[in-house]
């Protein structure tokens, strides 16, 4: 049977943008809690999201109790949601979105005007492209990030290049490796402007990098070429300028939430995450959306954010029956320490009921030992030793804060032990 | 032709011999304006570029302001020819679908050296002819441009300068000739060539071309090609290269006009201005160098922008960079345009169009017309020219992707449509690199830079670029 049209009868209850891990796994879960009309609005060809092009495992243990591929995992996210009952919709482009629950969507048959009475938000992360990271250079054809080359890779069966330099050390680095490996490119070295490599990988992931040299401490002073890349400069540990000759560069990690529709439409923004400012539903500034998945934050597995959305489903279901408080105070959580990168949800609102997210996520910007402290006005209301380190998740249990009743603000900031 | 109907590219031929009237050297804004005055004039005109696509030396980046002329030297022949450009803009705009968003520029003076510079600045625009230029103060332009630091102290208004979109407005010149029989030749470098006394044999990459006369466009090269045919240049070419920096969409409503600096001699300064795509600017600099290639950027120089653009609109601090990119200048020893004539060898020497190009193409294709009259050539003007139609890249115009049928939205930043690709990838004007398709359709030039759509393009594109995104795997 056809699905009914998007601005028909009956009326959709919840849309949701984007239709990775996290957007499937809250739709999933409103299906399940016996929402009505569920509307997943997809732009690709396919649902499914970043892992479609993720050809390497792992992806499931949580989901599936198993071991996929990304896209078998993908595949079964989006069959498991279609059983559920809902709807997706993909070539489906949310192009802007208004207070309310108010959407335009760009669709190949023409614009409408979709109104849902709740929107989820997931639509994800990307990494910083070239421009964003002021590399200077010349402008030459090559240079791309790890999730370009993955679906050049995987799903066209193309390959861009055949010598390039990987730049960063995040797990996706790893999976930039294996994503050459796998079409037959040689990576020439794997650059990391930090002293170590920013990922905890498995130590069974070393030998996987073998004939890549990994030069940390290394920077990329910039890309040389033109029309295609040739090599690159960097300045190494010593400081000595270098060239490295490749015929590719793989800008991967440094990665950012794809807010965009955010930050063109009404809802507030955290500087520190690049996501939508919500509080522990995932509620937006603007109370009929929701946010879910790595849209929160940079970044975390699909796993993860999987888990993150099947909670949102269920959130966004107990407000569609009323069981949410109205937004009407809230408790501020923020940081101005630049250490911390920051810290989400950036407000609980008040009342506090049972449910809702159960830690703070918080990260550091560099390799930090200290302790970290939760102050407002009448001093430090919490504190823990911590030690760590960049693009690591760092939770704190709400549980274990002793949060004042009433609205207020409270700081994050973490003292240093001095050596 | 390199291309057939499929777009695709075949095995190069070299182009026939035909007997043109004119020949173009040089695809940049200025011969594709001259292209279009010729052919409807009536010459039988030939277009050659060296590279795979149009507009790929000076007229590829620049910060796309329709001037008015408000500030060009006295007396200059630049003067002219923008005033004449601007004034044959707004004549063909709607004819040709171009894009004109004009909400004026503010001179703004940040301080008191430069307030007291302002009204000289006015005196200048009213002399030049654009004499709807006045001195607003402090508290008018806070009203207009609440956003503006507020060390702004006072501004001189021009109501008349404008955004276009760089790319598709000389694309649209360059089809209107194409409409009307002129043909293109890309890949095809000018190397050298000899006059017989009557006309012109041209050797090329891509063979020898013949033309009555040859008008030398060729931007950043003029002085080379000069030398190479002439056997002498009236002048050499520094470029002079200009850095931007473009921030997020978010930011495009910070400002409604163009905040020009004071000017100085070598330059007018480091500008903030929204672009038709719906981005806000910041640049460019002005570096003098050798390469006439280098456009590259430096981290250094891309900082300092964005502290000047911070500066200006504070609004700006922590705006997402969504592009990068540098211009060069085809700059000579001498302010004002170098257009020179040699009558005795069919030749016109168009030269040392330095920074305003973009609004005055049009107005140096009319004055370049005159001259070649002068030189005694008589064609009859077409007497009922076909039209052609810009491509619509602005964001606030009808763009493809709000009307139906598109196919699918292959770029999603740019919201860049399956049936926008597919339309640049055909026909004399179709894109045979990703330069040109970017040039032609914004398709990558969006927040992501390619990140959601490389592989899709890649596939789209497949068997049209000279230099292909990608190989498929296993071809060994
Ligand atoms: C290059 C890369 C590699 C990664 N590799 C791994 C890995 O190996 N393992 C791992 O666990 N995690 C990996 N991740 C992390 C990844 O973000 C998560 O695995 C997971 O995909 C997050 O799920 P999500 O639903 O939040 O977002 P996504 O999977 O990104 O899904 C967002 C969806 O929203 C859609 N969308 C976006 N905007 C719109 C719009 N305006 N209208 C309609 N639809 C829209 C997108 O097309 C996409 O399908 C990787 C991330 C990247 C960027
Ligand atoms: C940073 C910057 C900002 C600017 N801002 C503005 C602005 O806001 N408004 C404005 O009006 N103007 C602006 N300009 C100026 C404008 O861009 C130039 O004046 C204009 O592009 C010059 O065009 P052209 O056709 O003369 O040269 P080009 O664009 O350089 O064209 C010459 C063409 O000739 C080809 N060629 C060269 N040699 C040969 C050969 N031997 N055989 C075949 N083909 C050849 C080249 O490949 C090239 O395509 C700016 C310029 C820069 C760099």
């Amino acid at each position: 049977m056809a699905d009914p049209p998007l601005t028909g009868a009956p009326r959709i209850d919840v849309a949701v943008i984007g239709g990775g891990p996290a957007g499937l796994a809250a739709a999933t879960a409103l299906k399940e809690a016996g929402i009505g009309r569920v509307v997943v609005l997809e732009r690709e060809p396919q649902a499914g999201g970043i892992p479609r092009h993720c050809g390497h495992p792992p992806f499931g243990m949580r989901e599936f109790g198993r071991i996929l591929r990304g896209p078998v995992y993908a595949a079964r996210l989006v069959a498991r949601a279609e059983r559920a009952g809902v709807e997706i919709r993909t070539l489906a482009t949310v192009a802007g979105i208004r207070p309310g629950g108010h959407l335009l969507v760009a669709l190949p048959e023409g614009l409408i005007d979709l109104a849902a009475r709740r929107v989820t938000y997931a639509t994800g992360v990307r990494e910083t492209p070239r421009a964003a990271r002021l590399i200077g250079g010349a402008r030459v054809q090559g240079v791309m990030n790890t999730g370009a080359l993955q679906s050049m890779v995987y799903l066209k069966g193309r390959r861009p290049f055949r010598r390039p330099v990987i730049i960063g050390s995040e797990l996706v680095a790893f999976s930039a490796i294996m994503t050459c490996r796998h079409a037959g490119i040689r990576p020439v070295a794997m650059i990391e402007a930090a002293p170590r490599i920013t990922a905890r990988w498995p130590a069974a992931l070393y030998p996987r990098l073998a004939g890549v040299p990994l030069l940390t401490g290394t920077r990329l002073l910039e890309i040389r070429g033109g029309p295609r890349v040739t090599g690159v400069s960097v300045a190494g540990p010593d400081g000595q300028k270098r060239e490295i000759a490749c015929d590719g560069v793989v800008l991967s990690g440094q990665f950012t939430p794809e807010a965009s529709l955010a930050r063109l439409g009404h809802l507030a923004l955290d500087p520190g995450t690049g996501g939508p400012v919500v509080d522990q539903w995932g509620r937006c500034s603007d109370p009929s959306y929701f946010a879910t998945g790595n849209l929160l934050r940079p970044v975390e597995t699909a796993g993860w954010s999987w888990a993150e959305g099947r909670r949102c489903g269920r959130w966004v279901a107990e407000d569609l029956a009323g069981r949410l408080p109205a937004p009407s105070g809230a408790l501020k959580l923020e940081t101005s320490d630049p250490r911390l990168k920051y810290v989400m949800p950036q407000r609980i609102a008040l009342p506090r009921s049972g449910s809702g997210m159960g830690d703070l996520q918080l990260r550091v910007t560099r390799p930090v030992r200290g302790e970290l402290c939760a102050l407002n006005e009448s001093g430090i209301l919490w504190r823990r030793k911590i030690h760590a380190l960049p693009e690591r998740r760092m939770l704190v249990p709400l549980a274990d804060l002793a949060l004042p009743g009433g609205a207020g603000t409270i700081r994050f900031e973490i003292r240093e032990e001095t050596a | 032709m390199l291309q057939q109907g499929d777009g695709k590219i075949h095995p190069r031929r070299i182009p026939d011999e035909a007997a043109h009237d004119v020949v173009i050297i040089g695809g940049g804004v200025v011969g594709c304006a001259m292209a279009r005055r010729f052919t409807l004039e009536g010459a039988r005109v030939a277009l050659l570029e060296k590279a795979p696509d149009i507009l790929d030396g000076a007229s590829k980046a620049n910060s796309a302001i329709l001037h008015t002329g408000f500030d060009a030297p006295e007396g200059s022949l630049e003067l002219e020819c923008i005033r004449e450009g601007y004034q044959e803009y707004l004549e063909i705009r709607r004819s040709l679908g171009l894009v004109h968003e004009c909400d004026g520029a503010l001179v703004v003076a940040w301080n008191e050296a430069e307030e007291a510079a302002l009204e000289a600045i006015r005196a200048r625009a009213h002399a030049n002819g654009v004499g709807d230029v006045e001195i607003i103060g402090q508290a008018e332009l806070r009203r207009r441009e609440p956003n503006l630091s507020h060390r702004a102290r006072a501004a001189a208004l021009v109501p008349g300068e404008g955004i276009v979109d760089p790319w598709s407005a000389p694309h649209a010149y360059l089809a209107h000739g194409l409409a009307n029989g002129a043909r293109l030749v890309t890949s095809c470098e000018v190397t050298g060539g000899a006059f017989d006394g009557g006309a012109w044999q041209l050797e090329t990459t891509r063979g020898p071309v013949r033309a009555t006369s040859v008008i030398n466009c060729a931007g950043l090269y003029g002085d080379l090609v000069d030398r190479a045919l002439l056997g002498e240049a009236r002048f050499q070419i520094t470029p002079r290269k200009g850095q931007f920096v473009v921030f997020d969409k978010a930011a495009r409503d910070l400002v409604t006009s163009i905040i020009l600096p004071v000017p100085n001699e070598r330059t007018k300064g480091i500008v903030v201005f929204p672009t038709v795509f719906g981005n806000l600017a910041v640049g460019p600099t002005a570096e003098d160098q050798q390469s006439r290639t280098d456009a590259s950027t430096d981290t250094e120089t891309l900082r300092a922008l964005i502290e000047d653009g911070i500066a200006k609109i504070p609004a700006l601090k922590g705006m997402p960079v969504t592009a990068v990119y540098a211009g060069l200048r085809p700059a000579t020893e001498e302010k004002d345009y170098r257009i020179a004539t040699t009558p005795a060898k069919n030749w016109i020497t168009v030269g040392g169009i330095r920074s305003t190009g973009l609004s005055a193409a049009l107005g140096i294709a009319r004055h370049v017309f005159a001259l070649y009259r002068e030189m005694g050539h008589r064609h009859d003007p077409l007497p009922d020219p076909a039209g052609a139609r810009a491509n619509m890249l602005a964001e606030s115009g009808p763009r493809d992707w709000k009307q139906p049928g598109h196919g699918e939205i292959v770029c999603h930043c740019e919201l860049v449509t399956r049936r926008e690709i597919e339309a640049a990838l055909k026909g004399p004007l179709a894109a045979r690199s990703l330069a040109g398709l970017k040039r032609k359709t914004r398709a990558t030039m969006g927040r992501c830079q390619g990140f959601y759509c490389t592989a899709r393009l890649a596939e789209l594109t497949d068997g049209h670029f000279e230099m292909p995104l990608a190989e498929e795997i296993g071809h060994g």
